[in-house]
């Protein structure tokens, strides 16, 4: 297990989250990394690795003649969406275990409020789409919410998943995100509410679905040796995976249209890291939707393929609950930063700085992105 | 002031130019791999099965069975407002591919068995819909 423990999540820094900021999208990213360096305490032109999340804002080259970096040893586009940060985490810790790099930087920024790019028209610049967009789109199967719709419909009907455990996701990233000064959602929210939300695509309703929003957030990764001279306690990376569903760009062509990526993942990330999902203390699941969670939750091995719903109701989610998720509002009523602050909680969650929202003694933790059609990452993190 | 709402046009390609003109056609069109004959949608490249890039087009029968569906409530584009709510399934077809489309009828349930319909949109496309086969 050549990664095991090699590198360390050194530095974390986040925008405020809004909507209709003034900011471009590289302005926000430039803003978020200089936190994370700052906060990893070393100098932005220290920096030898650049993963610039996505295609909305920065790219390596900028990093360079922004930050002065005279010697730029690795960069790299990973294009899965969602599942692109916690991907970025592989990849930042194989070049640190292998020597390459001594700080890499994972960075993001978007800026959706802007002009027309919206969700129903952005994704259909993204290649990744090309089916979707082709012949899918005009038959007005435009946005996500819709085109992961049916994945949520097959699992309700074939398992019993019910409106009420979509409900509880919501209502639990809710309740977090009402512990945390910087989320966009500020209003306590019941079952009830979310029943009676208007119906968006069907299963999904308003509150099933994510917060367009604007931001930047970014992570310093560190070569563990070189982490133990940073600033704050040391966050390893002990296990981290990748995985993509048969047929990852269509979900029409997948043969079980409710089976991920991160179903690939889960395995050989826990075998890298030596533990168990029985293990873990808090998580950061990617929420682009209440569905994806309870689907991530099965195909990591939390429990049966079908007993998502159930596991996820009578507030075993919730802070005090067996696996407090998404402590920090998540993507539901945080911000949508392609999963970059699941990352950023989960760090500040094993450094012992949660605030209100902290889990007692966390010392063990997962975060997971979710990309595109159903790619999908897992990195299992410990505190040193 | 007439405004013009327009859908979204498919960026038809080389590679699926034959689709599209089958529908324009009246005919539901599969690639096949020419080599070893496996069923492929959407079309692409290569077959996953052999590698091989020679290609024939299958028409199929139009048959199947819904494997899920959705109904949308908001337009995420323009061009679908005043059609809502409208559904879309996704079906097994019998000869194997899954294949998305409109739909047509009550409410769809997984399993339901389900026949095309090739549907004149305007002067220029057709659409793929599904609707109830036999009674419903």
């Amino acid at each position: 297990m050549a990664l095991r423990d090699q590198a360390c999540v050194s530095g974390i820094g986040e925008t405020a989250y809004m909507r209709g900021s003034s900011k471009t999208a590289f302005e926000l990213q430039i803003e978020a990394s200089l936190a994370a360096i700052n906060d990893a305490g070393i100098h932005p032109s220290d920096i030898d690795g650049v993963i610039p999340i996505g295609i909305v804002s920065g790219i390596a080259e900028d990093f360079v003649d922004n930050f002065g970096i005279r010697d730029l040893r690795y960069s790299a586009l990973i294009p899965h969406g969602g599942a692109s940060p916690v991907m970025a985490l592989q990849a930042a810790a194989t070049v640190l275990a292998t020597g390459v790099c001594r700080h890499v930087l994972i960075t993001f920024g978007r800026n959706v409020s802007a002009g027309s790019n919206k969700a129903g028209a952005r994704i259909h610049n993204m290649p990744q789409f090309h089916y979707v967009t082709e012949f899918e789109h005009p038959l007005g199967n435009s946005a996500p919410a819709q085109i992961y719709a049916p994945m949520a419909r097959r699992h309700m009907e074939l398992y019993g998943t019910t409106v009420e455990h979509f409900g509880a996701v919501a209502v639990a990233c809710r309740e977090h995100a009402l512990l945390n000064g910087n989320a966009i959602m500020s209003k306590p929210i019941t079952l009830e509410d979310h029943r009676n939300s208007r119906m968006i695509a069907d299963p999904f309703r308003l509150l099933d679905c994510s917060l367009e929003s604007d931001g930047g957030a970014a992570v310093v990764v560190s070569a563990a040796d070189v982490a133990a001279d940073c600033r704050h306690r040391r966050v390893f990376i002990s296990g981290v995976a990748v995985g993509h569903p048969d047929s990852p760009a269509s979900i029409t062509q997948r043969p079980d249209m409710t089976s991920l990526g991160i179903g690939k993942a889960a395995p050989r990330a826990f075998t890298m890291a030596g533990v168990t999902p029985a293990d873990i203390q808090v998580a950061e699941i990617y929420d682009c939707f209440t569905y994806a969670v309870i689907r991530q939750i099965e195909d990591m091995g939390f429990c049966e393929k079908g007993e998502g719903g159930p596991f996820v109701a009578d507030g075993r989610l919730r802070l005090g609950g067996a696996l407090p998720t998404n402590t920090h509002g998540g993507l539901l009523s945080q911000a949508h930063v392609w999963g970059l602050n699941h990352i950023v909680e989960l760090v500040r969650q094993l450094r012992g700085d949660g605030g209100r929202a902290q889990v007692a003694g966390a010392e063990l933790g997962l975060v997971t992105g979710y990309g595109d059609l159903g790619d999908g990452a897992l990195a299992i993190m410990r505190r040193g | 002031m007439t405004e013009t709402v327009t859908k979204p046009e498919p960026p038809e390609s080389a590679l699926s130019a034959p689709y599209w003109q089958g529908l324009r056609d009246g005919r539901l069109l599969l690639q096949a791999c020419g080599a070893c004959g496996t069923l492929r949608h959407y079309p692409r490249l290569l077959c996953s099965a052999c590698f091989s890039d020679a290609v024939s087009w299958r028409q199929a029968s139009g048959h199947g069975h819904v494997h899920s569906w959705t109904v949308a409530h908001h337009a995420f584009h323009v061009g679908f407002r005043d059609e809502l709510p409208y559904t879309l399934v996704t079906v097994d077809l019998a000869e194997g591919p899954r294949a998305l489309g409109r739909w047509r009828g009550a409410t769809p349930r997984i399993g339901l068995a389900v026949k095309a319909i090739l549907r004149q949109a305007d002067a220029a496309a057709v659409e793929l819909w599904f609707e109830p086969d036999g009674e419903a």
